[in-house]
């Protein structure tokens, strides 16, 4: 039976994290995330797992990859300083394959910024937060409900696709209070995804003996199958080498395992990469995700009522990007389309990207304050 | 009969690319005698280490392995450990992964007391990126990033962690690998945080250009410079101003981080609360 709650976007995340099996979280306190470490604080133990506040965000995401990689499901949470501290460590994490939830509660930047206000500037941190060559999953929770289910979905890709994973939650929705339906918990449990185990003999065991496009496979320590884990260029056993052919394919498979294999599958998994809401009549396509989503139903309805056919197209998975869903927006709505987030236009650029034009209007806002449905309202008009 | 080293290492990974006449080999092998002096299977243990010269120790160990960033290893091993508290986890680091940029996870491991067996090998010097100051490089050194000379004062990574907390603070040099084993077997039956410094040469990028050209005349430095923990306190202060003491200079015992979070996970599970009255120290 789906479970109505009363929570916050944050609580809701940590609460989804241990649904889906996490029993480790590492972390460090940041405004508007530590709400999730809270919640884990209280929770994990309940369930036998371990929670630890570390001595700084590095550390805070370098203890729960230890922990993944040993074997056990793990996740972090903070906000954008703190992912700029965490770098480096996404990056092995990246190239190790080590499955983590990244949970970033996205407030203003860059630097100490607007610690207490809403932003959605990360979207292109979470794209390439490290340096180097790597494909994110990077996914965006637009309502309560989705700041569970999102996280849900984000361990089951983790462990799929053998990956950081991240999920941008943003202040507003992070620190909204109020009800939430959740999936029944029978049917969340039925849907978890354990990443792959090798189960032959441990003298035949090559954890990155991977095939172009698909992930490692790491079992867990401590059985008998010992290998090398390391963020430098590997080899099939994880040693390291730099061989140019096998460095070459490392990139194209990390790359690929993500990217193709999204582009080829249409979507990472079966949930929905996006929401369209009141698309298939409308004469014009409002685009917004996140909390500035919150306000763009309400913008289409009030268009609606005064005549103007409007409805959004609210990406979820923010990369890899739903580009055949883009392409088709672009198509259908030519000029009639209208991008609004709470940046300089880091997603308004993605579409662009793909479409391939820029004759879309956009209404973006970079000063910490959400955008009013009135505000949408008026550009759109403006538009038509 | 010779200690067979094969089952303990990934033979196919030798030879090893540790310079000629670098203590680094020393250890390993000490490390590895240590591990079978006290029984753990190679299953059981996990060997972590940073960046650096190092940083390639866990690679050559036959058993689960992580190589993981510059200074972050402690970090990651806290996890590996709280998450498999019945299991045995190796942290391997240098000075400069260990003291620089590391200093901050080396001291709350230390804080935590978590039951790792921190092994710092300290060689003086970045090895690896050829010859930088290190936090314990010593004043008036030349290297590469102080071409007028080091002015920058050395670090006690012992008293460190002797601070921080850890419950088992040893320190020794790779010239007696005996002596050296002995304290590693000391330190891994240690329950609580074992800081173990190991002091090593680096006669290519410390040596060659302090005046000690081989391997040889840079152990006999150390040597000049280490004298054991009984004698040096019998020591003045002028006299130890200038000298390491070596053996085991701190041992007790503590509440480990494992067993305390055992508490938590029973609290939890029982309605209850960990509240001051169950520690001595309250402060």
């Amino acid at each position: 039976m789906a479970r109505e709650v009363i929570s916050t976007g944050n609580e809701l995340a940590s609460i989804a994290a241990i649904d889906a099996g996490a029993r480790f979280f590492g972390g460090y306190p940041i405004t508007p995330s530590s709400e999730v470490m809270h919640v884990a604080s209280d929770l994990l133990p309940k369930v036998g797992g371990k929670f630890i506040q570390m001595e700084d965000e590095i550390a805070g995401i370098s203890v729960a990859l230890g922990a993944s990689m040993s074997g056990v499901k793990s996740y972090t949470a903070t906000s954008g300083p703190g992912i700029s501290l965490k770098a480096e460590q996404i990056g092995l994490g990246f190239i190790a394959e080590v499955p983590l939830v990244i949970v970033n509660v996205m407030r203003g930047g860059p630097s100490t910024g607007l610690p207490t206000r809403v932003s959605q500037a990360d979207i292109g941190q979470a794209q390439y937060p490290t340096h180097g060559d790597y494909a994110s999953i990077t996914l965006c929770a637009g309502s309560l409900t989705e700041c569970y289910t999102q996280t849900v979905r984000a361990f089951n890709l983790a462990e799929k696709y053998m990956t950081p994973v991240f999920v941008l939650l943003d202040e507003t929705i992070g620190h909204m209070h109020g009800k939430a339906v959740l999936p029944d918990l029978a049917e969340v449990e039925a849907s978890i995804v354990n990443r792959a185990e090798f189960t032959g003999d441990a003298k035949d065991y090559k954890p990155y003996d991977a095939k172009m496009n698909e992930p490692a496979v790491l079992n867990p320590f401590f059985k008998g199958y010992r290998y090398h884990v390391t963020g430098l260029h590997h080899g099939v056993t994880g040693f390291p080498t730099e061989d140019a052919e096998q460095c070459e394919f490392n990139i194209e498979r990390l790359v690929g395992k993500i990217n193709t294999v999204a582009a080829e599958n249409d979507g990472l998994d079966d949930e929905a990469d996006y929401e369209e809401y009141m698309l298939d009549d409308a004469d014009v396509c409002l685009i917004a995700y996140g909390s500035i989503g919150l306000g763009a139903y309400e913008a289409v309805q009030k268009l609606r009522a005064e005549g103007i056919k409007a409805g959004m197209f609210r990406p979820i998975t923010l990369w890899p990007s739903p580009e055949k869903k883009i392409k088709e927006i672009g198509e259908k709505f030519g000029d009639k389309i209208f991008i609004t987030e709470l940046n300089m236009g880091q997603y308004s650029k993605e579409i662009e990207r793909i479409i391939k034009r820029n004759d879309f209007t956009t209404l973006l806002k970079a000063n910490g304050r959400p955008i009013a449905p009135a505000e949408m309202v008026e550009k759109v008009k403006g538009m038509m | 009969m010779a200690f067979n080293y094969d089952e303990y290492l990934r033979v196919d990974k030798m030879p090893t690319l540790w310079c000629w006449g670098c203590g680094d080999g020393v250890i390993l092998k000490s490390v590895i005698r240590a591990i079978a002096k006290v029984g753990w299977n190679m299953d059981d243990v996990c060997v972590v280490s940073g960046i650096g010269c190092s940083g390639r120790f866990s690679s050559y160990i036959n058993c689960n392995t992580v190589h993981t960033t510059h200074g972050r290893t402690v970090a990651y091993a806290t996890g590996i450990k709280l998450a498999n508290p019945d299991k045995k986890v190796i942290v391997v680091a240098g000075d400069g992964d260990g003291l620089a940029i590391g200093g901050n996870h080396t001291i709350h491991g230390c804080r935590r007391n978590i039951d790792l067996n921190f092994i710092l090998i300290n060689n003086f010097i970045y090895g690896l990126t050829n010859s930088q100051i290190s936090p314990t490089t010593p004043q008036g050194m030349w290297c590469v990033s102080a071409k007028r000379g080091n002015i920058d004062p050395t670090f006690d990574g012992c008293k460190l962690a002797e601070g921080a907390g850890a419950s088992f603070v040893a320190r020794e040099s790779m010239i007696d690998p005996k002596k050296l084993e002995k304290v590693l077997v000391a330190g891994f039956q240690h329950k609580g945080f074992s800081f173990i410094e190991v002091l090593s040469n680096c006669h290519v990028n410390l040596g060659r250009k302090n005046k000690m050209n081989s391997a040889m005349e840079n152990l006999a430095w150390i040597d000049s410079i280490t004298i054991n923990k009984k004698k040096y306190d019998a020591l003045s202060e002028e006299e130890q101003l200038n000298k390491l003491p070596t053996g085991v200079l701190r041992q007790v015992e503590q509440d480990e981080y494992c067993d305390l979070y055992n508490k938590v996970i029973e609290a939890a599970q029982s309605g209850g609360k960990i509240t001051q009255d169950d520690f001595v120290k309250k402060i």
